[in-house]
C-alpha cells in the first residue's frame, strides 16, 4: 500500500436516477464542507425522472483545487447496470464500495473492496420497506463515515437541517447511518490509503449554487418582474427567484408584494413579457437556456433596437437543438454575441463563480438600466445547478443604478436646460445613451411611440438612410461604450510566464489548477479571465505581452477564441484555441496535456 | 355629431384633438381608420386622461394604427402576434394605467393564437381590439385564419380551411369580456369601446374591420356591403358612465337588461327581438354558433362577466405603482445577506 493520502482525492456516487441518492450525497458534501476542507460536487445526470444511471462525483482537495478529474478514487456502487464501467474509471489501487447484492465482474485491477450489506442492514433498522430504497443510500453515509471518518454528529446536524421539522424521516435516516457505522466498525478492516482531516481553510465560503446565487443576487438588484418558462438547467433559478421573493421582497409596511412572477406560456411570451416591463420602468428579469434563448432572439433584437432595458441569464446546456439537456456547455457564447438579426451587439457577463452568480445578478439589473440594452448573463449547468464552496456573498458595493430614467419633474428640468427641444432617441450627453421616460409620466411631453421599425430621435417612424444609420453608429458607440461600466478581467500573474490563458465561466478552477500544474513544470503562465463582452482595453494588452495564448473552453469550436481572431486579427497567429465538448465540464488534466502537446512540440 | 365634439371639452378640460394621433397612412375607407376615430371619440366623451393610457400593437396594418390616435398616450409596437405578452408585461409598470392593445386577424388567428388565447386565460385588465378583416393587407391580400372557407380572392384563388372565430376563441378560453362589432356601425363600436374601457378584467372585442383593398368584394363576410346586408344586433347598447343618471323612461319595462361593470358604470341592453342575456357563456356559445348556421353577422356583447378577479388584482401588488416604488426599497438589508450566508455555511 502506498502511503496515507489526505484531503486530496474523488469519491464518485453511482446511483440510479430517481433513487433519491441527493440528499445523501448532498450531507457527504456539506460534511466535509464542515470539517473545512476544501470540496467541490458534481452532479452527473441523465435526462430521465427515474431509472437511468447517475453519478455524484465529491472532490476533497487540500490546495483548493475544484474542478473536475478525470479519475474517481473511491467509488459507491449502488448500480448494477453501470458497475462495469464505474469500476473502468477508478484510479489504480482504487476503492470501491458496493451493494452485495451486485455481482462483481470480473476484473483483474487491483481494487480495495468493501460489500456493503445493504439489504441486512435495512431489515436490522425495522424500517419500513417502501422507503427502503431511499434509505439504502444512508448505509453508504454510515459506511464512508467509518471508512472516512467523518464525525457522525456532523452527519446528525446535517441530516436534521436537511429534515426540518419532518422528524419521523429525520430519526429514519439517522438510524440508518447508525446501524451501518457501527456495522462497518465491527466488520469492516481499513485496507486503503485514502484519509480525511479536519482543515481550517473554509472559513469566509459558503456553499451555494450558481442558479440561487444568481436569484438572490438579482433579488437584492431589485429584480421586481420575472416572467419564466421552465427549462433544464435554468429552473432552479426561476424556482429560486419564487421561493426567495416572497421571502424578500414584501413591502414593509403593508406586506403587499413589491415583485411579480409570471409563468409564460412558452419563451416567446416570457421574453415579451419581459421587454414591456422593462419598458414600463420596471426592474426585468428571465432565466432560460440554449433553445429558450433560441426563442427570445426576435425580441431581444427589438429590445435592442428600442433600447429597453432587461436581463436573460442563459444557464447553458449542450446544444444545438434539444442536445444534452442535463450537461453542460459553454456552446452559446458566439450565439449570444451576435444574437437576433440584423446588426446587433450585446453585453454579456461571464460569472466565473458561485459567488460571481450572486454579484452579476445585481449588477446586470444596474447595467440594463444605465445602457438601456438587454443584458445576456452566460452561465451553465455546472456553476448553476452543482453546490459549490464559495466565498460568501458580499453586499452591493453601491446603490441601485436605474440610469437616465425621466419622472416629471426631470423632464421638465432637462426641457428647460435643451431649450425644450428633447427626444427619447436624442445623444444629449454624448456617451450613446440616451434619456427615456415611462409609461405613468404624467408630463404632457413624457409619452413616446416605440417601435421596432426606422425611428428617428423624436421616436418617429423614420425609413431616411441617414437616420437609420445615424442611430445604429450611436447604438454601435452605445455598447461599446460599456467597457466602462461592465466587470473587467481578472489577470492572475506568474513571474516569468512567457504564455497565456485567456478562458471564462465555470473553466475557472480547472485552469487555475492548470496554472499550478504548468508551474510545478515551470512553464509559467499568466491567466486571464475574461468576465464581460465587449471586450475590454485589458484583452489587447495581454495579446501583445505573451507569445502564445492559449484560449481555453467548453465548446466544439473555440467560441471565445474565434470572437478574439475576429476582434483583434493582427493576433490571430497567437491565439491557440483549448476547446472540448463532451457534455463534461473541462478538467485541468485534459487541459494540460492539450497545452503540453504544444508547447513539447516546441 | 362631430363638429359639435370638436368644439366641446370633455370633463377634465381637454377637446377631442386632445386625443388626435398621426394622420393614417393606411388606405382610403380602410376600417381600422373608423376604429381609430371611435377610439379618439370614446375616450374624448368619457373624459380619459391620454396619459394614463398605453397602446400596444403587434405587426400588420392593423398594428400601425396606434398611431393614428392618442398621441399623448405612451405605446409600444412589438413583435407579430406577440403584443399581449409585451403589454401583459409593460402594464404591471403602473396598473393604474389602461391598456389599449389593437391586432389584427392574422395577428391574432394565425401567428399569435397562442399568446391571445394565454392573455385571455390571465384575465389581463385591458382592451384587446381585433381589426377583423380575414387578409394578411401588408403583405398583399393572402388569407388569415379568419377568412371563410369558400372566399375566393384574385390573387390567392379559393380558400380551403375553415375559419378561426376569435370571439368563440376568446369564449373558449374564459374570456370575461366578448363583444363582436363592426367598423360600418361606429354607434355600436364606440359604446362597446366605452364599455370595454370600463371593464375589470380582458375585453375583447372581435371588430370586422373591411379591407378596401383585397377583400371587400360583395360575397366576403368581412366586407362592407356584406355586414351591412347581414349584420343581426343581438340587441341595442347604451353606455352610461358610473357618475351619470340613468334615464330609462324612454323604454318599455322590460325591454331593457342592465349590465353593471365593476366600476358601477352601466350597459343598458335594449332588447332587439329576441331576449338575450350577455351573463351566460353556454347562451353565448349556443348564440354564437347558430349565427355561423344562419350565415348571420351577430353583433353586440356577446358575454360578459365582471366579477372574476384579473391578473393584477391577484398579484398582491403595494398600491403606489411599482414603476415609481423607491429603488433604496427594493434591496434588502445587509443583516438579510449575512442570514442567508449563514444558512449556507
Amino acid at each position: 500500500m502506498n502511503s496515507k493520502i489526505v484531503n486530496e482525492f474523488c469519491i464518485t456516487f453511482c446511483t440510479v436516477n430517481g433513487s433519491g441518492s441527493a440528499t445523501a450525497n448532498n450531507i457527504i458534501l456539506n460534511a466535509l464542507f464542515k470539517m473545512g476542507i476544501p470540496v467541490s460536487g458534481k452532479n452527473i445526470f441523465p435526462s430521465n425522472i427515474q431509472g437511468l444511471p447517475t453519478w455524484y462525483s465529491i472532490r476533497v482537495n487540500k490546495n483548493g483545487f475544484l474542478g473536475r478529474v478525470e479519475l474517481d478514487d473511491i467509488v459507491i456502487s449502488m448500480n448494477p447496470d453501470s458497475i462495469e464501467s464505474d469500476i473502468a474509471n477508478l484510479s489504480e489501487n482504487g476503492v470501491l464500495l458496493y451493494n452485495d447484492q451486485i455481482p462483481l465482474p470480473k476484473s483483474d485491477s487491483k481494487l480495495i473492496l468493501y460489500p456493503m450489506p445493504i439489504e441486512k442492514l435495512l431489515t436490522d433498522s425495522q424500517i419500513s420497506s417502501s422507503l427502503n430504497i431511499y434509505l439504502a443510500n444512508m448505509v453508504y453515509v454510515g459506511v464512508l463515515s467509518w471508512l472516512l471518518n467523518i464525525d457522525l454528529s456532523l452527519i446528525a446536524e446535517l441530516l436534521t437541517r436537511h429534515f426540518k421539522e419532518k422528524t419521523t424521516a429525520l430519526e429514519m435516516n439517522k438510524k440508518v447511518v447508525e446501524i451501518s457505522f457501527l456495522w462497518a466498525k465491527k466488520n469492516l478492516e481499513k485496507k486503503d490509503h485514502y484519509f480525511l482531516e479536519r482543515m481550517d481553510v473554509n472559513q469566509g465560503y459558503i456553499m451555494s449554487d450558481g442558479n440561487t446565487a444568481a436569484a438572490l443576487g438579482s433579488i437584492f438588484g431589485g429584480v421586481q418582474f420575472i416572467a419564466w418558462y421552465p427549462i433544464t438547467p435554468a429552473t432552479s433559478l426561476l424556482e429560486s427567484l419564487n421561493e426567495y421573493l416572497p421571502l424578500l421582497r414584501k413591502d414593509v409596511d403593508t406586506g403587499k408584494n413589491t415583485f411579480i412572477s409570471l409563468q409564460a406560456e412558452d419563451e416567446l411570451a416570457a421574453i415579451g413579457m419581459v421587454v414591456g416591463a422593462g419598458w414600463s420602468g420596471l426592474r426585468s428579469m428571465t432565466a432560460t437556456s440554449g433553445p429558450g434563448l433560441c426563442l427570445m432572439s426576435e425580441y431581444l433584437g427589438l429590445a435592442y433596437l428600442s433600447e429597453v432595458p432587461l436581463v436573460v441569464w442563459d444557464v447553458q446546456r449542450v446544444g444545438p437543438s434539444t442536445g444534452l439537456p442535463t450537461h453542460t456547455s459553454q456552446g452559446d457564447l458566439t450565439f449570444s454575441y451576435f444574437l437576433s438579426h440584423g446588426d446587433t451587439d450585446f453585453v454579456i457577463l461571464l460569472p466565473g463563480s458561485v459567488n460571481e452568480c450572486f454579484e452579476f445578478g445585481w449588477k446586470a439589473l444596474d447595467l440594463a438600466e444605465e445602457l438601456q440594452t438587454p443584458i445576456i448573463v452566460l452561465s451553465d449547468l455546472d456553476l448553476g445547478m452543482n453546490e459549490w464552496m464559495t466565498l460568501a456573498f458580499k453586499y452591493p458595493d453601491q446603490p441601485i443604478q436605474r440610469g437616465k430614467i425621466l419622472w416629471e419633474e426631470d423632464l421638465k428640468k432637462l426641457l428647460e436646460k435643451q431649450k425644450n427641444d428633447w427626444g427619447r432617441y436624442q445623444d444629449i450627453d454624448g456617451d450613446g445613451v440616451p434619456y427615456r421616460t415611462v409609461p405613468g409620466n404624467l408630463h404632457p411631453r413624457a409619452a413616446y411611440f416605440t417601435r421596432g421599425t426606422g425611428h428617428d430621435e423624436y421616436a418617429h417612424y423614420s425609413e431616411t438612410p441617414e437616420v437609420w444609420e445615424r442611430i445604429h453608429q450611436r447604438l454601435k458607440m452605445k455598447i461599446q461604450n460599456s467597457i466602462n461600466l461592465i466587470p473587467k478581467p481578472i489577470l492572475i500573474k506568474q513571474d516569468k510566464a512567457k504564455i497565456g490563458i485567456i478562458s471564462y465561466g465555470s473553466n475557472d478552477p480547472a485552469v487555475l489548477e492548470t496554472c499550478y500544474l504548468l508551474s510545478k513544470k515551470t512553464n509559467y503562465c499568466d491567466y486571464l479571465r475574461i468576465r464581460a463582452l465587449p471586450f475590454t482595453d485589458d484583452i489587447p494588452d495581454f495579446l501583445v505581452y505573451h507569445e502564445k495564448i492559449f484560449v481555453v473552453e467548453a465548446n466544439r469550436d473555440g467560441q471565445m477564441a474565434q470572437l478574439l481572431k475576429m476582434n483583434f486579427n493582427g493576433y490571430g497567429s497567437k491565439i491557440i484555441s483549448i476547446a472540448h465538448m463532451d457534455g463534461l465540464s473541462l478538467s485541468a488534466e485534459w487541459i494540460l496535456k492539450q497545452i503540453m502537446k504544444i508547447e513539447d512540440a516546441k | 355629431m362631430v363638429t359639435q365634439n370638436v368644439l366641446k371639452t370633455n370633463r377634465i378640460g381637454l377637446q377631442r384633438s386632445d386625443y388626435l394621433g398621426e394622420s393614417s397612412t393606411l388606405c382610403k375607407g380602410c376600417g381600422h381608420n373608423s376604429i381609430a376615430n371611435m377610439i379618439i371619440t370614446a375616450c374624448f366623451e368619457m373624459g380619459l386622461h391620454p396619459e394614463k393610457i398605453v397602446k400596444f400593437s403587434g405587426i400588420g396594418c392593423s398594428s400601425k394604427s396606434p398611431a393614428y390616435f392618442l398621441n399623448r398616450s405612451f405605446g409600444f409596437n412589438g413583435l407579430h402576434g406577440r403584443m399581449p405578452s409585451l403589454a401583459s408585461g409593460a402594464l404591471f409598470g403602473d396598473t393604474t394605467l389602461k391598456g389599449i392593445g389593437i391586432s389584427g386577424d392574422g395577428d391574432t388567428a394565425n401567428i399569435g393564437l397562442g399568446q391571445f388565447k394565454h392573455l385571455v386565460r390571465r384575465n389581463m385588465p385591458m382592451v384587446y381590439i381585433v381589426e377583423n378583416n380575414g387578409v394578411y393587407g401588408l403583405t398583399k391580400g393572402q388569407f388569415s385564419a379568419t377568412a371563410e372557407k369558400g372566399l375566393e380572392l384574385k390573387k390567392q384563388g379559393v380558400n380551403i380551411y375553415l375559419p378561426i372565430d376569435i370571439s368563440m376563441e376568446a369564449l373558449a378560453s374564459n374570456a370575461t369580456f366578448v363583444a363582436r362589432t363592426f367598423a360600418g356601425d361606429p354607434k355600436q363600436l364606440k359604446e362597446l369601446l366605452k364599455a370595454a374601457l370600463s371593464h375589470n378584467g380582458l375585453a375583447v372585442l372581435d371588430i370586422i374591420s373591411p379591407c378596401v383593398t383585397f377583400n371587400n368584394q360583395e360575397n366576403s363576410v368581412h366586407s362592407y356591403s356584406w355586414g351591412k346586408g347581414h349584420e343581426d344586433p343581438i340587441h341595442e347598447l347604451e353606455f352610461v358612465p358610473a357618475r351619470d343618471e340613468i334615464t330609462i323612461e324612454d323604454f318599455e319595462k322590460g325591454t331593457i337588461r342592465e349590465v353593471t361593470l365593476h366600476d358601477g358604470s352601466i350597459i343598458l341592453l335594449k332588447k332587439l327581438g329576441k331576449n338575450y342575456d350577455p351573463t351566460n357563456r353556454n347562451e353565448a356559445m349556443r348564440m354564437m354558433e347558430e349565427a355561423v348556421r344562419d350565415n348571420c353577422l351577430v353583433t353586440g356583447l356577446i358575454y360578459v362577466n365582471s366579477e372574476t378577479k384579473n391578473l393584477v388584482d391577484l398579484c398582491n401588488l403595494v398600491d403606489m405603482p411599482l414603476n415609481r416604488y423607491p429603488s433604496a426599497k427594493l434591496r434588502p438589508s445587509k443583516g438579510t445577506l449575512n442570514d442567508l450566508n449563514l444558512k449556507f455555511s
